[in-house]
């Protein structure tokens, strides 16, 4: 108890003179990472399910038949562009240069469609095929693993356009460079699960 | 498109049989509470409350009125979850030697899934985070929490999930599945009706308002500490909410998860949990532990906190082996993610998968005990004054020590195969709430109520209140160890064995005395309130407190303290006291604070529609209030202006009258 150590008789300030600043939104950092920490766990327990389902194939289908990496390469570039992209409107944030901010966030939105776009074509096509997320467990923890995964950038897509609007309109003022940090955190959140998505699922499911 | 196809377009599956005429119970509750309502809308309306409500209440950011609101919230939903306890006693009792009793099966199986469901996350839940939400803020010397908006969406979600449990009473169904909705009998093939789907989409939508209000409780801890207060000079509570809320965080998205799936599996027809196409309903045993073994302790390490602000309080002592009190929080945080699989030992998981649970289940009430101890010490050689929350502390240590011993009991693998399930399990889980969590927070009401209101609570009437609790809960759980040790396992409704009956009455009778306790503190909250005058407490101070909340007025004003209080030591208020600390009287400055909001309440209610669409398959009115809620938060964050400042004269005045205030008492 080093404070019982100061003697009862010492002058002590019990009041700042001024008022201690917190400035505005600076919980926000800690705040945004906790929530992507439990945003995490949510991922955590698909992995986990997908990793105790993901072998029961029912007499359907397995990974070899159903995907195509092709596929899932181009559709990762797109994703891996995307976060380099973000970066890229980071650095333009940096230096205040409001159009270039805004170029590169609408080329990261492309990208992450492009994404979508891949994902939603793989999926038609599997289901097609008769791979509904219906036909066995695997299939169930694939789609859904996945689908978070592609709903997760769908609303990344929309916060993106609203943060462009915002930016527009008001400029890179201080909530508006909070704002986009909290996204660029999402963003590249998104890509480390995806990594985690190609290697765990497809990569691994191939070898299956 | 002929009216048969429409109908059921626009109403989904919502039909005039959903309404349960059948049911003379429900129609009179239906009739009661139709009444009851219909009187306090009237009365809102004729009194003109609506205004003064939305703009001080519903609308606010102001941590305090939130916490008041998540408390007035628990305590009506407890009043519910209550009434599902009294009914199910009395059915037990009765149901002897071909009786019947009065409650069908149908019913019977939603009430005790509801009695369940509502206990812990209508009841415990919301009474938690509002002592959190009111004491946190004001223990660390911050203005409000982290994330004020936040903070009032948080309590609203909470309530739209309330107010779908209650919904489920009067349309359509509850849950008969038993409180955590084990599959496959939660499937959609063994329980089509709508009951599993009220329990989902109202724990889903409460459960949004609890994560992120324990990311908030987190952020303000970790963030808004007044200037000295390092993490070994916290307040023992603020301490054990900060655990309790890193719990929250760490395991509310996994209940998130599990819940997501278990929907997927009955609405879109996914094999997760199913026991064919490769499901496995284990699996979700296994998730929902992960959550709920967790939960546990999210319930009662805050109300720890609790006892140990009473302990050091009312024994006139600094609390004993602070360090080791943080100690064993941490590591029973940590502990906690260890043991779900003791849930169900039964699963058959191996001797060696068991033998780990049961090990780490055992090593958990080693810093629990290490607690007791501390509790103790504190007292000993203390000038202890037995006001209420005193009383409530010996309550707690003298019974939840058994119920701790009972838990190690069931932790040995063995012993669970007799007890698993048996109403020996229903004793000790009955044993460690009541008597941990809501012994401490009526511990905790009966210390923070004068600093939230001005008066203290009536002595007289809490200790009718106490002593029926207590006595209540022996008579009323006492029998059900000795029936689960003979045998009788949970959640039945009728008996064939005549012998078993009198334990169960005796319980019954346990139950009414509980039900004079809880009346008394309604009675007590009442008389208080009557005797505001003779209660009053102006100094701010009534119990001769030893940390930050007490050094503030009595409600304390919209900003809690006129300056950020430097702190030097674990017992902030107590060490400023000894050093004879002065009250400054000028030299104030304006204040910053957050402006209220509407967004938070409207975002819920938007959610409530959305999740009772779902429920009933109305798909486009689903869709429509997803959809809103999405252009609600947008249009929340086109608001830039979320602050102002608090006028130097306005809180000169404040100030003043409290300086006026407690002249008096000095006079």
């Amino acid at each position: 108890m080093s404070a019982t150590a100061i003697k009862t008789d010492e002058p002590v300030v019990f009041h700042l003179p001024e008022e201690p600043h917190h400035p505005e939104g600076s919980s926000t950092g800690l705040g945004f990472w906790m929530y992507l920490m439990s945003d995490c766990l949510i991922f955590a327990m698909l992995f986990a399910t997908f990793g105790v389902l993901g072998g029961n194939y029912a007499a359907g289908p397995g990974p070899k038949e159903l995907f195509d990496l092709d596929l899932v390469a181009v559709n990762t570039a797109m994703l891996l562009f995307s976060s380099i992209t973000y970066g890229f409107a980071m650095l333009a944030m940096g230096k205040n240069r409001i159009n270039q901010t805004l170029v590169w966030l609408a080329v990261t939105g492309l990208f992450g469609l492009a994404f979508l776009g891949i994902e939603l074509y793989e999926f038609a096509h599997l289901i097609h095929e008769g791979a509904t997320p219906q036909r066995s467990a695997f299939l169930s923890s694939f789609f859904v693993l996945v689908g978070t995964h592609g709903l997760h950038v769908t609303f990344g897509i929309i916060w993106l356009v609203t943060l462009m609007v915002q930016v527009k309109f008001k400029g890179l003022i201080p909530a508006n460079k909070r704002r986009l940090m909290c996204l660029s955190m999402f963003w590249h959140f998104l890509d480390v699960i995806w990594i985690g998505v190609f290697t765990f699922v497809y990569l691994l499911g191939m070898l299956r | 498109m002929n009216a048969d196809q429409l109908i059921p377009l626009i109403f989904g599956r919502l039909t005039l049989e959903a309404l349960p005429l059948h049911e003379p119970i429900l129609v009179v509750t239906m009739i009661v509470v139709a009444l009851g309502g219909v009187a306090l809308l009237g009365a809102l309306t004729y009194f003109k409350l609506w205004g003064y409500l939305w703009k001080e209440w519903f609308t606010t950011v102001d941590h305090k009125k939130i916490g008041i609101m998540y408390m007035i919230l628990g305590i009506i939903m407890l009043l519910r979850g209550f009434a599902d306890a009294i009914m199910m006693r009395i059915q037990q009792a009765m149901a002897f030697g071909g009786s019947e009793g009065y409650l069908n099966a149908h019913h019977y199986d939603q009430i005790f899934t509801a009695h369940g469901v509502i206990m812990i996350f209508f009841v415990a839940m919301p009474l938690i985070t509002g002592l959190m939400n009111y004491v946190v803020p004001l223990q660390i010397g911050a203005r409000d929490v982290s994330f004020p908006f936040l903070n009032n969406f948080s309590f609203w979600m909470t309530t739209a999930g309330a107010v779908m449990v209650m919904a489920s009473l009067f349309v359509g169904e509850f849950a008969r599945t038993g409180w955590l909705a084990y599959p496959p009998l939660s499937g959609i093939g063994y329980s089509p009706g709508v009951g599993v789907d009220y329990y989902i989409w109202a724990l889903q939508i409460a459960g949004v308002g609890t994560t992120l209000s324990g990311i908030n409780l987190i952020a303000t801890i970790v963030k808004m500490r007044a200037p000295g207060m390092g993490m070994m000079k916290m307040p023992v509570f603020t301490w054990t909410s900060l655990c309790a809320n890193v719990l929250i965080v760490a395991s509310f998205p996994v209940l998130t998860a599990v819940l997501a799936l278990l929907t997927l599996d009955r609405y879109v027809g996914t094999n997760f949990f199913t026991n064919d196409f490769g499901g496995n309903p284990m699996m979700y045993v296994n998730l929902i532990w992960i959550w709920g073994h967790p939960e546990v302790y999210i319930l009662v390490l805050p109300l720890f906190g609790v006892f140990s602000e009473v302990a050091s309080t009312f024994s006139g002592k600094r609390l004993f082996g602070y360090t080791s009190m943080v100690y064993a929080t941490v590591v029973i945080t940590i502990l906690s993610y260890l043991v779900w699989l003791h849930h169900f030992f039964t699963m058959g998981s191996g001797a060696s998968v068991n033998s780990f649970f049961g090990i780490t289940t055992m090593i958990i009430s080693i810093p629990t005990g290490a607690k007791i101890f501390n509790w103790l010490f504190t007292m000993y050689r203390g000038r202890i004054r037995f006001e209420l929350p005193m009383m409530w502390l010996i309550a707690f240590m003298l019974t939840f020590v058994v119920g701790g011993m009972t838990g190690v009991m069931l932790a040995v693998p063995p012993a669970d195969f007799v007890l698993h399930n048996s109403l020996f399990l229903i004793a000790h889980f009955h044993n460690v709430i009541i008597a941990g969590v809501l012994f401490g927070l009526f511990a905790g009401i009966n210390f923070w109520f004068p600093k939230a209101f001005g008066f203290k609570l009536d002595r007289t009437w809490g200790l009718v209140s106490f002593w029926c609790w207590v006595v209540g809960f022996w008579l009323a759980f006492a029998p059900l160890y000795v029936l689960g040790l003979m045998g009788v396992t949970r959640r039945m409704r009728v008996f064939d064995d005549p012998s078993l009956q009198i334990w169960f009455v005796i319980a019954a009778v346990g139950v009414a005395v509980i039900a004079v306790g809880i009346l008394a503190m309604l009675v007590q909250f009442a008389v208080s309130f009557k005797n505001r005058d003779k209660l009053r407490d102006e100094t701010g101070d009534p119990w001769g407190g030893r940390t930050l909340e007490w050094a503030t007025s009595s409600p304390p004003p919209d900003y809690n303290f006129a300056f950020t209080p430097v702190v030097y030591d674990t017992d902030a208020w107590w060490d400023m006291k000894r050093r004879g600390y002065k009250r400054p009287k000028t030299g104030f400055a304006a204040i910053h604070m957050p402006k209220n909001t509407g967004t938070g309440i409207i975002i819920s209610g938007l959610s409530l529609v959305m999740g009772l669409a779902l429920v009933w398959y109305i798909w486009w009115l689903a869709a429509l209030s997803f959809l809103a809620v999405i252009a609600v938060a947008i249009a929340h964050t086109f608001n830039y202006n979320r602050d102002y400042y608090i006028p130097v004269e306005e809180v000169r005045e404040t100030e003043d009258a409290r300086t006026r205030a407690l002249a008096g008492t000095e006079a």
